[in-house]
């Protein structure tokens, strides 16, 4: 193929040295060396690996431009590199693909392509030449991308191309990936491996930011573990093990699998029947759902992030209205009840935003615990006065039971971690004994410690007899804890199946939509 | 009696009443796309009006007076960019002081500087051989002053700059997605300067088109309200040079029409007459601001992570 795009790698090496980063309170990244080097015109795909938090984006951040780092050098090729913007790292050949898509959603591909480049004629787009690029881009690397489409009008996937696309039409040498599979099926990771090592032959440096051990193991060929913002090592990835990973990444000794008692389920405890629910946008957001989940069970439902799965769980936690169809909960119908209702039924519900609806930010940890049941014994009198005793009491015991870190009962809950935020959440949800639990993506955005932590909870919840939802974009921890598994697509349910028949492609194949 | 209405002059003074607006209007689209909503409008316009007025007087030079209003417009412009964009202020509240500095400030000067209520020598309309002179046609089209005319032309310029060229689509971008531009290397708050400065400038020609052009006056006020209703023109066009086009002239035929009922000797209400406009931009706005084409990041400032 005629070599007419300016893709030519113009890095064979790249060091950061002795990098520092502070935030307001935190040591975001401690004196932390990272190289990405090529050999013998072959690139590397270099993957950091850490827990959230661990400072992986903040490196990766400074070494595009967009934070300034408080100590350290950066050499690219021997020479030394200053980055003040953006601007200063896309022109050195060094790009990024964020967490959070940089995309801008009423503007097209070609146009978001277009956007911060210099144009060939001058002061005037050249959308035409744009075009042309990126269908040379698109058929060298199989990445399938209309250039007149809106983004908005793009599933995640393809957005994601888009942004491949762009970065290496940008000329990028070295690309950073920030969890870049995140939003992907199964599937859909398969091929978009194939296009980073594709890439990686052509002689690019990739930098590949994970928390997912499995796509670490299977991608890269070095990885370097943070934790706490400092580097814990850097191995080749042929004497790497996810055991080994999963130590480094945690810092003591951790367990991937779970013990699971046969699963002995009981009566049916929630009940959705033809549920209809619209979307933020005021359309369909779920299409006659219809499912049940029994006493002592676990059903985890899988889809791809946006599929209904946020929907649902609000529809069922009485947060959104439902618009035809009924829903059961312990024989009673709760269909369109308030919160309140749910909570006297016996329902709990950690939500997938928790920091929205799980907790109220500037309130402390015991005001928190407290949120549902503030007007009642022991934490009130006659329905209207505090009593401070008790609440410090419960929520003092609470933190003892479920591990939560904290200074004290007093501490606004928005300092703590996200782990430990979940496990208030959780006591507080738990303790009130709940038939029904509603677990919308219970582990988002938490260390593994604290995953593990709440895994085995939720476990221990099962074999009580609590009838378990679990709603999450994790496939692995849907895999782990679930007895039946649900899939989701487009807000209608398109697959069921009992754990022991799940077979990863076709679930693959299934959150993609295919039938 | 329709025919008393709705006569050519009416329509002629249409075109020519939608001037300032057109001016306004245009110029905050290219603010609020970039995602800054410049309320302080009608502040920077009476600033403009009364420069231009107070250099017109001066020098007699409709030309002079012209730049002062583009120049005072910049100035004011730059002012509510380094108030939203470097302070990152509350838009809404810092446009509300923009408005009382220009309202307050031009009615100061003008009492100082000149006192009492005066005509000047604005722009003279341009008879256009042959088109002028055609009935009807000519009237309303071709028998207008040169700002008129700018106006209408100011249209397609701004689509073309907002549509077609690099710094239309930076504008785009940063007032849907501030982020992703920064990350693509835009330089979003030098953006933002420029469309802001812009729009001071244009509302600094909007005021000149009153005061030098339309009325060849100046007082305490003189725009009431003008500026306020440009800013919700902005959102009745779903922020696109044409549909604000489209509301000017609707706004402007109103006013019009206004004055003709009244010249004509029909008794509506005063109070009726001067409300009619503002109900109407209620009515509107209700109607059209839930629109998609809303810049997203409109009134919200942008900052870096670090
Ligand atoms: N813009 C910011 N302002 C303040 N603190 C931040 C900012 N970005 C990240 N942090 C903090 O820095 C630490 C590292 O964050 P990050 O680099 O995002 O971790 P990771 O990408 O590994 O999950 C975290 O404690 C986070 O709260
Ligand atoms: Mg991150």
């Amino acid at each position: 193929m005629p070599d007419t795009l300016p893709t030519q790698p113009r890095i064979s090496q790249l060091h950061m040295r002795g990098m520092m980063k502070r935030f307001p309170g935190v040591l975001a990244v401690n004196n932390v060396d990272f190289s990405v080097e090529a050999s013998n015109g072959r690139g590397e795909i270099h993957a950091l690996l850490g827990e959230n938090g661990a400072g992986k984006s903040t490196l990766m951040k400074i070494l595009y431009g967009l934070y300034r780092a408080d100590g350290g050098t950066i050499h690219v090729d021997n020479t030394p590199l200053t980055l003040r913007s953006p601007q200063d790292a896309i022109g050195r050949g060094i790009g990024m693909i964020h967490q959070h898509f940089m995309l801008v959603p009423s503007l097209t591909v070609a146009e978001n392509i277009a956007l911060g480049m210099k144009s060939t004629r001058g002061a005037l787009l050249d959308l035409d030449r744009v075009r042309a690029r990126v269908a040379e881009l698109s058929e060298r690397y199989h990445l399938k991308v209309d250039p007149d489409v809106p983004i908005w009008q793009l599933a995640v996937g393809e957005q994601q191309r888009v942004e491949i696309v762009r970065a290496l039409y940008k000329g990028a040498a070295l690309l950073i990936l920030d969890e870049p599979t995140a939003v992907l099926t199964p599937g859909e990771v398969d091929d978009f491996f194939r296009v980073l090592r594709q890439m990686r032959d052509d002689g690019h440096l990739l930098v590949f930011i994970s928390h997912k051990l499995h796509e670490v193991l299977a991608i890269s060929d070095r990885i370097t573990v943070l934790r706490d913002g400092q580097r814990v090592d850097t191995i080749p990835t042929s004497t790497a093990s996810k055991l080994m990973l999963a130590q480094m990444m945690v810092g003591r000794p951790v367990v991937l699998e779970y013990d699971r008692k046969p699963c002995a389920p009981g009566d049916v405890k929630l009940m959705l029947d033809n549920v209809n629910a619209l979307n933020d946008r005021g359309a369909a957001g779920l299409r006659d759902v219809t499912l049940f989940v029994r006493a002592g069970e676990i059903v985890g439902v899988a889809g791809v992030s946006g599929n209904g799965q946020h929907e649902l769980a609000q529809t069922i936690a009485g947060l959104r209205p439902c618009t035809s169809g009924r829903i059961r909960a312990n024989g009673q119908n709760i269909t369109n009840k308030s919160p309140r209702v749910l909570h006297r039924c016996g329902m709990a519900y950690i939500p997938e935003e928790r920091m929205i609806d799980g907790v109220i930010k500037d309130f402390s940890v015991a005001e928190n615990f407290i949120l549902h049941d503030h007007a009642r014994p022991p934490y009130a009198r006659g329905g209207l006065f505090m009593r401070f005793r008790g609440i410090r009491t419960a929520s003092q015991q609470a933190i003892r039971d479920y591990e939560i870190k904290t200074p004290g009962t007093e501490t606004p809950i928005k300092s703590l971690s996200g782990g430990n935020i979940q496990k208030l959440i959780l006591a507080r949800e738990l303790g009130r004994k709940p038939q029904v639990l509603i677990a919308a993506q219970p582990t988002r955005g938490v260390d593994i410690g604290a995953t593990e932590y709440i895994h085995q909870r939720l476990l221990e919840e099962r074999s009580k007899g609590t009838a378990i939802l679990l709603i999450s974009e994790d496939l692995d921890e849907i895999l782990a804890l679930s007895d039946r598994v649900i899939v989701m697509y487009e807000g209608r349910i398109i697959g069921e199946m009992p754990r022991e028949d799940v077979d990863i492609r076709q679930l693959g194949a299934l959150m993609a939509g295919a039938q | 009696m329709i025919e008393e209405i709705f006569t050519a002059s009416v329509f002629a003074s249409t075109l020519r009443l939608a001037t300032p607006y057109i001016f306004a209007a245009v110029g905050e689209t290219f603010s609020q796309k970039s995602g800054v909503l410049n309320l302080g409008l009608e502040g920077v316009m009476l600033m403009g009006a009364f420069a231009a007025f107070y250099a017109v007087h001066a020098t007699g030079s409709v030309i002079i007076g012209l730049l002062a209003a583009l120049i005072v417009g910049a100035l004011m412009g730059l002012a509510t960019a380094f108030v939203s964009v470097t302070l990152q202020a509350e838009q809404g509240i810092s446009g509300i002081g923009i408005y009382l500095f220009g309202l307050g400030m031009s009615e100061l000067l003008f009492v100082r500087l000149i006192g009492t209520p005066v005509s000047v020598e604005g722009f003279s309309r341009i008879y256009i051989p042959v088109l002028s002179d055609i009935p009807v046609i000519g009237e309303i089209f071709f028998n207008h002053n040169l700002l008129v005319y700018a106006a209408f032309l100011l249209v397609p310029a701004a689509a073309f700059v907002l549509n077609r060229t690099t710094f239309g689509l930076m504008i785009r971008a940063v007032g849907q997605n501030p982020e992703a531009a920064d990350a693509m290397g835009v330089n979003v708050a030098r953006v933002r300067y420029m469309t802001v400065t812009i729009a001071g400038t244009l509302a600094g020609l909007a005021g000149a088109s009153l005061s030098i052009a339309l009325l060849n006056v100046f007082q305490q006020n003189l725009t009431s309200g003008l500026g306020f209703i440009a800013v919700a023109l902005v959102y009745f066009g779903r922020w696109t040079p044409l549909g604000v086009l489209l509301g000017s002239l609707l706004f402007s035929f109103v006013n019009a029409l206004q004055l003709q009922i009244g010249s004509i000797g029909i008794e509506i209400p005063s109070e009726f007459a001067v409300m009619a406009p503002y109900v109407i931009t209620i009515i509107a706005l209700v109607f059209a601001s839930k629109r998609a084409e809303k810049p997203t990041a409109l009134t919200k400032p942008f900052r870096r992570g670090d």
